[in-house]
């Protein structure tokens, strides 16, 4: 238990996903003018990747991965390099399969979160998760907890950015730096705040 | 976009229509890889590469995919594109791979290359669109290659692994600035890369969401 709490406070604040490893930036800075559709983003960020990492993980460990293949007679094979297009295969499926059954039997969700879910395959928090899932040999259990974590923190970061742009709007920003250039640095100051977590462990 | 030279879809991503400082495309995967220059290059013709390649297939098979599925045939072609770069550097850059770690991987989620394929491929010829494939990664090398260079040169000291200001913790002179090895600083330049090319350009400058009105001094009688 102890192994999977330090896990997902790992996961959430010391590698953060937006600002410890920059994934999902498009989307990141694109999104966050409004804390309403930042935190609806954020949501939909969290449900597909504790889902989708996951869902990658098995497929990795029971056919991609070397030897794996031994229940079919193949003891031999080794598919991991049809790593990359596997996992954005099953995401952009598990994102598509979502839309469908959200909006059948969760009508006020579909609407809540409808726009940003397409957005959400090309997001590359998503498919980073799966891939860290991958470089760091986590068992099923480990991958449930890092997804939801990765996903919570890059939430976390969304919600709190567009908090900051919120207000910032407000501000007299010299010509060059307005929009764009005043948020990489606003950011800038977020990652290093993010960064005093480093170095904790439970 | 119809009538455009080749020159200008070559060389407009650069500076004019670049696309992480205007589109804000491909910032994703961009920042992580920029603290020494040798990754950041590797990075960067992998990315020209499978931006050009990706285009250029895209656009040979326009006509022929329904729309309803675009995307997803585009993905796969993109997909099949990193993977071939993802092992031809496990093949013959083994090291500078292992430090890219995810990042080749990303490649395919980097919107470069998605929404060029959408946006340009998709409506123009093959030849015209390999040239802006290699445009806008030119265009996203340019801007991480300036990334790097700072980041290198005063982060540890050297271009290229080649020591220019020697470090004091080697016996040189030069105290290195940690912060420029972190994650946020690569924030702070290209902030400030992006400002640097708005006043040099500029009518890049956004709107403001809020004009603060004028101050009017009333008379106090």
């Amino acid at each position: 238990m102890e192994h999977y709490l330090s896990l997902l406070v790992k996961a959430v604040f010391i590698e953060n996903m937006a600002l410890a490893f920059f994934l999902g930036m498009c989307t990141f800075i694109a999104i966050s003018k409004k804390v309403e559709a930042a935190i609806g983003l954020g949501i939909a960020v969290v449900v597909v990747l504790t889902i989708t990492v996951p869902v990658n993980n098995l497929i990795y460990n029971n056919v991609l991965r070397e030897g794996a293949l031994g229940w079919a007679g193949m003891p031999n094979t080794d598919l991991s390099f049809l790593g990359l297009i596997t996992y954005i295969g099953v995401i952009a499926a598990i994102v598509q399969i979502m839309e469908m059954v959200l909006d059948k039997y969760i009508p006020a969700l579909y609407s809540a979160l409808g726009v940003f879910l397409p957005l959400i395959t090309v997001n590359c928090a998503i498919m980073g998760a799966a891939l860290f899932m991958v470089e760091r040999d986590y068992n099923f259990g480990e991958s449930v907890v890092y997804g939801f974590g990765a996903g919570l923190g890059w939430a976390l970061a969304i919600v709190a950015l567009a908090g900051i742009r919120e207000k910032l709007k407000y501000s007299d920003v010299p010509p060059g730096l307005r929009g764009l250039g005043i948020t990489f640095i606003t950011v800038g100051l977020m990652s290093m705040g993010f960064m005093s977590f480093s170095g904790i462990s439970l | 976009m119809a009538g455009q030279t080749a020159k200008q879809v070559l060389f407009e991503p650069i500076f004019s229509n670049n696309p992480i400082a205007l589109q804000i495309l491909g910032i994703c995967s961009a920042l992580a890889v920029t603290a020494s220059l040798n990754v950041t290059i590797v990075m960067c013709i992998s990315v020209i590469a499978v931006t050009a390649c990706s285009n250029f297939a895209v656009s040979l098979i326009r006509n022929q995919i329904p729309g309803s599925i675009r995307i997803i045939a585009q993905m796969t072609i993109i997909a099949s594109l990193v993977i071939v770069v993802d092992q031809l550097l496990k093949a013959y850059a083994y090291e500078i791979s292992k430090q890219l770690s995810v990042f080749v991987g990303l490649i395919i989620t980097n919107c470069i290359v998605m929404g060029r394929a959408e946006g340009f491929a998709m409506q123009n010829t093959p030849g015209m669109s390999f040239l802006d494939g290699i445009g806008n990664g030119l265009g996203y090398s340019v801007l991480l290659l300036f990334v790097g260079f700072w980041r290198e040169l005063f982060g540890s000291g050297s271009l290229f692994g080649v020591t220019i200001l020697s470090p004091v913790n080697e016996g040189g002179w030069y105290v290195t600035n940690g912060l420029l090895l972190l994650p946020p600083s690569a924030f702070f330049i290209i902030g400030l890369a992006i400002w640097a090319l708005r006043t040099w350009k500029p009518e890049q400058v956004e709107e403001p969401d809020y004009k603060m009105s004028a101050h009017k001094v009333k008379e106090a009688f």
